[in-house]
Order: C-alpha cells, then structure tokens, then sequence
C-alpha cells in the first residue's frame, strides 16, 4: 500500500494555517511535504476535483462498547463506521464493561485500535468504576495511552473529588472532560417543556445542565486548570461558556450534531432514537447552538456515538437506553451548517478536525509540512440517502435514517495509508 | 351526523388524534348503548366471536372491570393479563408480549401501562385494533370520553362551558386528555394546583392556568378534582396533604363560587377528604357515579367502532 501520492486539484482547507485554496497535497511516506521535489517521480496521483483537502476528522466523543458490549459495537467496527464517516481519529469514553479505569484496560483497548480502521485514543475513567467515590490512576492510565479522563455518562456529582481531579490531572496535562449534569434535577427522560407535556413524559430541565457546567467554571477558575465541557445542549450554559471564556477561564467546549440539528418536537411519536442525555432541547437551545458554533463560544463537534441494540431501543420510551450512534451523519449534518451560512467551511473543519486535536494533543488536525498525513477528503455536494442497509457500525439506532443528506467523506487516509475510498 | 362522515381510527390511542366530529359520534354511539345496560338481559349479541384482549401493566380495578362489563354486554370473550413492567427483567419486552398475543389472534387488545407511549409501541406491533386505557401521565382517552359524555348529559352542550380541573396536573393523563377533548369541543379548561403539580407548557394543549383556586373556580359549569400523592419518586412535591385539602381542597365555600348548579366530578377513587370532603363527593351536585355508569357505555362505544374498522 503506497503512502506516497499526490493529491492534485483539491480545495486545501486547513483552519490552524489559515489556508484555503485550490492546490496539491504533498505526501511521502505517510508525512505531508513541502514542495513536489521531496517526491519520487513516480509518485501515484489522486484527483480531488471537485473535493475539499482537509485534516482528518477527529471524533473525541465516541462510545465503541468494547470491552464488554461488543453486541453493540466493537473498537474495529466502530473505527469502520469513523473512516466512512470521514474521522481518522476517534476518543472513546470508558464507560465500558468493566470501566475503562486503569492502566490494563487502557491497553487493552491500545492493543485492540492496533488493527482498527482510524487512530483510537482511549479516555480513562476520573473515578474507581465512575462512581464518583475515589480518583482514579490517572497517571498510569496517562502512560498506558488515555489522552484525557471523563465519567462520561456519570456525572461528578461530588464538587470536591471535581475539583481534586482537574488539580490532579493538571499534574500529568490530561485534559478532564465534564458530563456536566445535576443528577436530582435530571430524573426524566426528555427535555422538559410544552412537548414533554403533551406526550406525558418527565422532563429534564436546562437548569440541569447549566449548574453543573457553571461548578465546572468555577472550579476551573479557582485552580487554573482547564476544563472541557461535553456535549453542551442548552443556551444557558453557553452563556456560562461565553463569559467565563471571556475572563480568560480555560473552558472548553462541544456540542453534538443532534443539538444543532434536531429539537425536542422530533420525540413526538416517542421514537426512542431521540432519546438522548442531555435531551433534545427547543428551538431556541438549538439556536443558540448554532451560534456558538460561529462566534468560537463552542470548540468542538463531536458526536457522542452511543451504539444501542434494538434490545435497547425497541421498548418503552421511559425505559430506552439513551444515545445515538452519529460517526456516519456528523460531516453531512456539518456541511448542513455550511450551506446555511451558519458556518464557513474553515470554521466547520477546525471545529471538526483543528480543534479537538489541540485540545487533547493529538497528532493531525493540521496540514503543515512535517506532520503526519492523517487526510480526508469531502464530496461537498453529492446528495444519498442514509438508508438502514448502508450503515456501517453494528448499531442502527439513529433518527436520521431515510434522511436525505447533502456531502460525504469520499476518501479517508490515516498516515498516507486509504482507509476508505468511495472516490469516483 | 352530517352524511359521508365515517368513524376512520382503528386504534384509540388519545383524544389527541379525534377530531371534534369524532368525539360527537363517539358520544352518540355511546348515548344509544346507555339503554343496555338498563336491560333486564344486558348483552346485545354485537362483537360475539370476537376476542378482546385486558393487558393491563398497572393495577386497576375500576377501568378493567369497564371495560370488561362493556365487553360483555357487547358478547365479546374477554381475557385479562396482568403483566408486570419489569417482566423486562425476564428478558419478555412489550415488544415480545404485544408478538405473543398478536399470534393468538385477538380483535382488540385493550392496555394500560405506567409508561407514556406504550399503547402506540404495541399498535406497531399487533394486528389487533388497540384501546388506551391509561398510558403513563399521557392520556387516558375513555375517561376523558365519559367525562365529556357526563357533562354533555347534564348540560345539553359541551361548548362554551367553564371546566374548572383542580390538583395534580403534572401526573394526570385525564387532565391531558380532558383538556384536549373539552377545548376541541369547544369549552374553556381552567387548571389550578400547587405549581409544583403544573407542568411546564400545558397551555400549549389549549388550557388556561388560573393563577388561584378562586378564579379557576368562579363561575364553572364544571369543577373535577384529580387525585393527589404527596410524593413521588422522592420527588417532594408537597408538604402535606393536610395542607394540601385546606389550600386546595373543594370545600363547599369555594364550590359556592362556581355556578349554583354546576357539576362535582373525580376521575375515583377519591380520597376522602383531601380533595373532596365528603359532604361535596357525595352531595347533590356530585355526578362521580354518572362518570362510572357511563364509562360502560363510552367503552361499549369503542370497541364498537374500533371494530367496524377492523
């Protein structure tokens, strides 16, 4: 397999250099390179008329269910269904089975994303089984390979193990990712509101969220630690973001295709694919979203890919499994943002690719010569339709199934190497 | 009934999905089966043959027996289940159970769950025509059918009536459903309770939120009490039900508000002194035993109609 090519005829899109234009993309041995000279003269060429060049999509919010729930995904399907989606890097939570809480664990998943499709970075858990109880080695699980920790799916409810865990992982640079939750405000099951009336379902309230994500602010400001916030939802907490960021608090921030997609209307015939933690919210949560992308308040798009089995699903609303896989909708949802003008196409890639890469300090986000030459390549206007059939992770619970979609990952190569090839 | 109209659901699943001409032909068809169940022989030989499943996932004594009593005068085989939410546990999902049933053939399969929802799940899965008797806090059409057929009996209209609803909102699916019928019929629902009992956005189903007992009260042709619980899920929503008949309760002074003749109505069982005493549950005002006795004709009604578009 060559690692060497040419990439000609493309628009090179890369946000952290401020470069986008038509050009050639110069890759030898698996690295980008300056100029066509370092080539070989036999040097294979790919024809990205058409396309956009960009650094390679990194998802750093994914669930691939291994070890433990590999019914509903494993690491190597999960990576499949990243390279279709354009990603060649995925972060996955340790909300596994067991929990992904210690250094063996860690490597396990390290030894397993070996033979995976895309890069696969593990986060380790901040507490012992994500309990919340006592801190986890992070430290070892830092040398085992985690590039950040999270009780994903089990918010801190403790402020001082919290606080204690932005200090401590400050000591080893680990970025710590908040599920920003109030556990007795969020008993329901969707976004508290008219809609949640009318079906009779429980509602959570946004103030569930934003309290936490405002503990999360404070407790970074007083120790000076950074913070990143998952999958905001709601207005106000983007107002929390907003200011703090403006204080020079180091908060970061992301959001989920679904938030800036879709709104709690879409519950409406209870289709427990839109059931999700945090909930859909309304329109105006959603419009908000959509701004915060634009004005830099939100860092990151990232998908919080969470496989679920019809055992899950097909059940009652009040007793689904929340979650939605999202690694083969993200970059078509994304260009949505693009053809509305809520986003330039610079902005969507350093929200999709530039961005999570800083945060967790990770290789790619980048096409600067020297780095490694981790590509995606983007149809931006070839329309399918996302069709049971053409799933690729081995769970199908989405809400965007049947869903006409404008824009698709073409090409999708991780150190040189084609991952995924759909190009024409 | 205006000519061409057809009765076009095949499931009941809310008031949501009925149409004002529907609810009236409803009512009518319900109004014409009253007079069975005055019958020295009470059963007319209408659904013989035909299979009518009670799956009730929550305990009910006075909706299944209804049903059952309408079922059988209407010479329907009745079988009920009392089924068990948590059978999940036994690795049986409603999915596995609606399948299981289906297989048996049934024409109508009746269900009740603690879970809002679960009666459009089953529909999906079943060939039967499916009844809502009472899904989670979402809707429970038949009663708010018999609500309206009661008030209907007693007024002559349901349109342009004051309907005063008191108490627990939140938790109610004969709120819901009553809110939604009696405006779609052309009444004003005004709701009052603890705020802690009124859910966000329910002026969005057309009721009106009185902000005290007074003025949800003054001049109603109709006040219903629902039943309380003071807590739910460690969910402490009041402090006491002493409280709670004193700064909520209907007593007889604040009845008086309402019109001279209007009419006391409880979805049952009442508790006794805590929304109701019992000189109001049980006055001459109070029609709570017009409510069960027409339930039985609202339900003969439905599975009627149900099937006449099997």
């Amino acid at each position: 397999m060559s690692t060497t090519w040419r990439i000609v005829n493309g628009r090179i899109i890369d946000p952290v250099n401020g470069v986008d234009r038509i050009g050639e993309l110069l890759i030898r041995d698996g690295a980008l390179v300056e100029s066509a000279a370092d080539l070989p003269a036999d040097t294979p060429v790919i024809d990205a008329g058409g396309c956009w060049v960009v650094p390679g999509l990194i998802d750093m919010h994914v669930h691939l269910r291994e070890p433990g729930e590999e019914y509903k995904e494993d690491i190597l399907t999960g990576a499949q269904a990243a390279a279709s989606g354009g990603f060649t890097a995925v972060a996955c939570m340790p909300n596994t089975k067991p929990v992904n809480d210690n250094a063996a664990i860690t490597a396990m998943i390290r030894a397993q994303a070996a033979e995976a499709a895309v890069r696969v970075y593990p986060v380790g858990a901040i507490s012992l089984g994500s309990s919340g109880q006592q801190l986890a080695e992070l430290g070892e699980m830092q040398a085992a390979g985690a590039v950040a920790v999270s009780d994903d799916g089990h918010p801190v409810r403790d402020s001082q193990l919290m606080r204690r865990a932005l200090e401590y992982a400050s000591n080893f640079k680990l970025p710590v990712i908040s599920h920003s939750e109030e556990a007795s405000l969020s008993t329901g099951v969707m976004n508290e509101g008219p809609v949640a009336t009318r079906l009779g379902l429980k509602g959570i309230p946004t103030a569930a969220e934003s309290i936490m994500v405002y503990r999360e602010i404070a407790l970074a400001e007083i120790t000076g630690t950074p913070v990143h916030i998952a999958h905001v939802s709601t207005a106000m907490s983007l107002d929390l973001i907003r200011a703090a960021k403006a204080r020079g608090v180091r908060v970061s921030a992301e959001t989920a295709p679904h938030y800036f997609t879709l709104t709690d209307e879409a519950v409406e015939g209870y289709d427990t694919n839109t059931k999700m933690n945090p909930p859909l919210r309304s329109a105006a949560d959603r419009e908000a979203i959509r701004t915060a992308l634009g004005d830099g308040t939100l860092d990151v798009i990232a998908t919080d890919h969470a496989p679920h089995s019809i055992l899950e699903k097909e059940v009652e609303f009040d007793h689904a499994a929340n979650g939605i896989i999202g690694l083969e909708t993200s970059l078509p949802l994304g260009l949505a943002l693009v053809r509305e003008k809520v986003l330039d196409p610079s902005r969507l890639i350093a929200l999709m690719s530039a961005n999570p890469a800083r945060i967790l300090g990770l290789p790619g986000g980048a096409l600067t010569p020297g780095m490694v030459a981790d590509i995606t390549l983007i149809d931006p206007e070839c329309t399918f339709t996302y069709s049971a059939d053409q799933v690729v992770s081995k769970s199908r619970n989405t809400p965007f199934l049947g869903w006409k979609l404008q824009g698709r990952a073409v090409m999708t190569m991780v150190s040189g190497d084609i991952r995924y090839n759909i190009l024409s | 009934m205006s000519t061409g109209y057809y009765f076009a659901h095949r499931h009941i699943l809310g008031i949501e999905q009925l149409s004002a001409e529907d609810i009236s032909h409803i009512l009518n068809t319900a109004d014409s089966f009253k007079e069975i169940s005055d019958r020295p022989i009470k059963k007319v030989p209408t659904l013989r043959g035909h299979t009518i499943i009670n799956l009730f996932f929550e305990p009910s004594t006075r909706t299944r027996l209804s049903f059952e009593v309408a079922a059988k005068r209407m010479s329907a085989d009745t079988f009920n289940i009392s089924a068990s939410t948590s059978s999940t546990t036994k690795g049986e999902t409603l999915v596995d159970t609606a399948r299981n049933i289906s297989a048996m053939h049934p024409d109508i399969i009746i269900i009740r769950h603690s879970c809002s929802g679960a009666p459009l799940l089953l529909s999906k899965h079943v060939k039967a025509a499916v009844v809502n008797a009472g899904d989670g806090a979402h809707e429970h059409p038949s009663q708010g059918l018999l609500d309206m057929m009661t008030v209907k009996e007693h007024r002559g209209t349901l349109s342009g009536l004051k309907i005063a609803i008191i108490g627990d909102i939140t938790h109610s699916r004969v709120a819901r459903s009553d809110v939604i019928g009696f405006t779609r019929m052309g009444s004003d629902v005004h709701l009052h309770g603890p705020a802690t009992l009124i859910p966000q956005g329910i002026e969005q189903l057309g009721a009106i939120v009185s902000p005290s007992l007074e003025e949800a009260v003054r001049d109603a042709d109709v006040v219903m009490t629902l039943r309380i619980q003071r807590e739910r899920q460690n969910d402490p929503l009041l402090p006491s039900l002493r409280e709670y008949s004193r700064q909520f309760g209907i007593s007889r002074k604040i009845l008086s508000l309402a019109k001279p003749d209007a009419l006391v109505m409880h979805p049952g069982p009442v508790n006794r002194g805590v929304e109701l005493p019992p000189d109001v549950a049980d006055g001459t005002q109070s029609v709570i035993l017009d409510q069960v006795t027409n339930g039985v004709a609202v339900r003969m009604a439905l599975l009627y109609l149900v099937m006449g578009n099997s």
